[in-house]
């Protein structure tokens, strides 16, 4: 390579600037423009084919739908409040409760897309293919995280319908206050994209947390562990200024602010930037193997 | 050339019964011999260990000092109720009728141990007696929390009883006590051996238990107590309501034999700043009965997870998906490089490698797994202890079978993963299904009502975390062992024994197909 290896931004690693040499006339700075996004077309339309044309994605997407709606309606169903003490305060969180299981299935198909191809060596020919390797990352990236807003969108729709349906035979009823869950209502709504978001996010964590560690068996595990131990530490952790913070810190408990519709005042974060916490998380380890990506062998 | 046939060469290695150890050290090789296995393994250790070392348990007790009073076998005990008394000196007994035991349930909105002497101590009551609400007679050797004692009592849905240093306790009449159907109590006290015995009518008795309490001074406290626990009750995902309750039992008929120096009865309100959530209990004399109102419990304390020493072995949880996955790749990686061909060629008896395999990872995280768990007992409750929080004590053998069957634990979910990876093949779908079969269970459990959180932690992997139950299950107090978050459904090696049955039935599914199967 023919950058220097000193100090370099992180960006000039990922997209280094063409050499000043090949700078030309503009009419053809135009077709090289073109040709690049031919380029990036063909790039995603190769890892939709080669994600597409896998057995094992359908199953994955099927497992995130069936995770999502199924938990989410035996939550929804083993919950009663028939005669009124303890109720949950949320109904809509209740009826969300799949994202955490569903979450588990999206994080083993963005890892398989990445460690299948070292598993079975494809790496190389994708590669060598496609010599930008960022711009692999991003059409994975893109592909899977458009597998997954699909899949979610049909879970988490699912989800609240189930809500929708069952809440108010099992004492959530409107005498007691609660108005049957509806999207059209504002939280709720953003409650239930956000979940949809949410689950995009776990993909793209997990994307490149695949793409660092490359071995399918340890890089689930470490999303796993990553996603469990927050929630485990911050309950061995009492001290409430500590607590919250861990809270604030963890991607599974931050990103899950953004199903709250109600006590936002004493949520950790407020929901949005829950979720952007999350995003954070995605975005460092999209960026970390972006640049492992670029820097070691394949 | 047909000399050659002749001649060919011959392995001059025995074969036969050394065959097995020969595999063993080429399984132990192969996982020592990469180094991130190696590394996983201290970072189990780390992870299982290194938890607490982050923060610290604050006390939920506010100014007052947490501590939870010892019972005489050294056990953290409730003893918080209502005495009124009169010292006995030498032999004597106590006989009383106890024709009522009412009750008050405070409707309170925190189930947590809630300060003694905070909030609004009668708002809320409604009549209702807790089943393990108690009114009778007692002798103790003083008035100190956590002192020996034996009494004899009516309980409010568990009959006559007599109990005893906390932990003992017998069975007596049955039935609620009223005013048609009074109860006597009677306890007789000779040296240091206090005999109990019940009657329906005053004049035919029978024997409830005898009991001894060893080193009785010459003069004990002797009369009439009531205490009554505080009630708890689940409703759905993190719902819990409950709050301290009050006992009112009416005696008459009170026969005292033997010395008894006092001439008046002395109220005292026992535990009354002690932790236990309380209200404030009385009594009332007059027209030859006694009314006596106490709050409290005197019962084996049964800690929540945060008073439970377990609570120090919370990593194991992340410790377990490491495990998990060191498991898995000791068999999927060989699928991935081609390796398994080399071992099935070497080895042509495929169970003999499956069971090498699973000898040697489930030996490694178990000696790992005994470090982690050493170390989680060791230092976490020490920076538990330290930060001020109150760990119920448990004995010398508990710890061992805690650090033991964690580290067995991790050894078990270690090989079902590795059962599974042959199973799979694939290290993804192994680790994800071994890693969810154990952990997901409890997460779901949390949303479920009672009976299918029961069910799903008793008969799934997640079972095997009974071992690291610590405290032994009372029947004479009101607590939900089944869906407590520090005991479960099952008993700990009842619990471990699920676990087991799932790897065993992994390994023979494993078996099967790597015997079937082309490698």
């Amino acid at each position: 390579m023919s950058e220097p290896k000193g100090r370099v931004a992180v960006w000039t690693v990922l997209f280094p600037p063409d050499p000043p040499q090949e700078r030309r006339r503009s009419d053809e700075g135009r077709q090289r423009l073109k040709a690049a996004r031919r380029r990036g077309g063909q790039t995603l339309h190769a890892e939709w084919t080669k994600l597409r044309t896998l057995a094992g994605t359908g199953w994955l997407l099927l497992g995130t739908v069936a995770a999502t709606a199924g938990v989410s309606v035996f939550a929804v169903e083993s919950t009663s409040c028939r005669d009124g003490l303890g109720c949950p305060g949320d109904p809509a969180k209740l009826t969300l409760t799949g994202v955490q299981f569903g979450q588990v299935v999206v994080a083993v198909l963005a890892v398989l897309a990445v460690s299948g191809e070292y598993s079975t060596g494809m790496i190389s020919v994708t590669l060598a293919a496609m010599p930008r390797r960022p711009a692999v990352l991003a059409a994975k990236a893109a592909v899977v995280t458009g597998l997954v807003l699909v899949a979610g969108t049909i879970g988490v729709l699912a989800s609240v319908l189930a809500g929708r349906l069952i809440l108010p035979g099992h004492g959530f009823s409107p005498a007691r206050g609660y108005a049957p869950l509806s999207l059209f209502d504002g939280t709720v709504l953003r409650a239930a994209a956000g979940s949809v978001l949410y689950l995009a996010l776990i993909a793209l964590l997990s994307l490149g947390a695949a793409t660092v560690i490359r071995e399918s068996g340890f890089a689930i595990g470490a999303v796993l562990a990553l996603l469990y131990m927050f929630p485990i530490i911050a309950s061995v952790v009492t001290d409430p200024h500590w607590a919250r913070h861990l809270q604030q810190l963890a991607p599974m408990t931050a990103g899950l602010d953004i199903q709250a519709t109600t006590g936002l005042s004493s949520l950790p974060l407020s929901p949005w930037a829950g979720l952007g916490v999350l995003a954070a998380w995605a975005g460092g380890a999209l960026l970390a193997g972006g640049l492992v990506l670029r820097l070691r062998d394949a | 050339m047909t000399a050659g046939i002749n001649t060919s060469y011959r392995s001059q290695a025995r074969p036969g019964r050394d065959g097995f150890w020969l595999l063993l050290r080429a399984e132990w090789t192969k996982f020592r011999s990469v180094r991130g296995w190696v590394i996983a393994m201290v970072v189990l250790v780390i992870v299982t260990a290194g938890f607490l070392l982050i923060g610290k348990v604050a006390c939920s007790n506010g100014n007052s000092a947490c501590t939870i009073p010892l019972g005489p076998g050294g056990e953290a005990v409730d003893d918080s109720y209502y005495l009124v008394r009169q010292p006995l000196d030498g032999n004597g007994s106590l006989t009383v009728r106890v024709t009522s035991l009412t009750g008050q349930i405070q409707a309170g909105p925190s189930p947590a141990r809630v300060r003694a002497g905070s909030g609004s101590q009668t708002a809320n009551l409604r009549s209702g007696v807790a089943p393990w609400a108690k009114a009778g007679i007692l002798i103790e050797p003083d008035t100190a929390q956590g002192t020996a004692y034996a009494a004899m009592m009516v309980t409010g849905a568990h009959g006559v009883r007599m109990q005893y240093d906390y932990t003992g306790d017998i069975a007596g009449l049955p039935g609620d006590v009223s005013a048609a159907l009074p109860r006597w109590l009677r306890l007789v006290r000779t040296g240091d051996v206090i005999s109990g015995y019940d009657s329906a009518d005053g004049t035919h008795w029978t024997p409830v238990g005898t009991v001894t309490l060893p080193g009785l001074p010459a003069t004990v406290q002797a009369g009439m107590f009531a205490a009554a626990p505080s009630y708890w009750r689940k409703a759905g995902q993190s719902g819990t309501g409950g709050g301290p309750t009050l006992a009112t039992g009416v005696f008459d008929r009170v026969g005292r034999a033997g010395s008894w120096p006092d001439a008046s009865w002395t109220g005292t309100d026992i535990g009354a700043d002690a932790m236990y959530p309380q209200l404030p209990g009385g009594y009332r004399q007059g027209g030859g009965t006694l009314r006596v109102t106490g709050s409290g419990d005197i019962a084996p304390d049964i800690p929540g997870l945060s008073a439970s020493i377990s609570f120090a072995l919370l990593g194991t949880f992340v410790g377990l998906i490491v495990a998990v996955v060191v498991g898995t790749m000791f068999i999927t990686a060989e699928y991935r490089h081609g390796l398994i061909s080399s071992t099935l060629a070497a080895a042509p008896r495929r169970g003999q490698v499956l069971l090498a395999k699973a000898v040697v990872t489930g030996l490694v995280t178990f000696c790992f797994g005994l470090v982690a768990a050493t170390a989680a007992l060791a230092v976490g409750v020490r920076s538990l202890r330290q930060g001020g929080s109150f760990i119920d004590p448990v004995s010398t053998l508990t710890e061992v079978r805690l650090v033991a069957g964690t580290a067995a634990l991790l050894a078990v979910a270690a090989i079902l993963a590795l059962a599974l990876g042959t199973v799979a093949r694939r290290s993804a779908a192994a680790v994800t299904i071994a890693t969810m079969g154990i952990v997901a269970p409890w997460m779901l459990s949390t949303l479920l009502s009672q009976g299918a959180a029961r069910w799903l932690l008793a008969v799934t992997p997640a079972a095997g975390f009974a071992i690291q139950q610590a405290y032994p299950r009372y029947p004479q107090t009101s607590i939900d062992y089944a869906t407590d978050r520090a005991y479960g459904p099952l008993v700990p090696w009842a619990g471990f024994a699920v676990l087991c049955a799932w790897t065993l039935a992994a390994l023979v599914l494993a078996l099967f197909l790597l015997r079937r199967r082309d490698a």
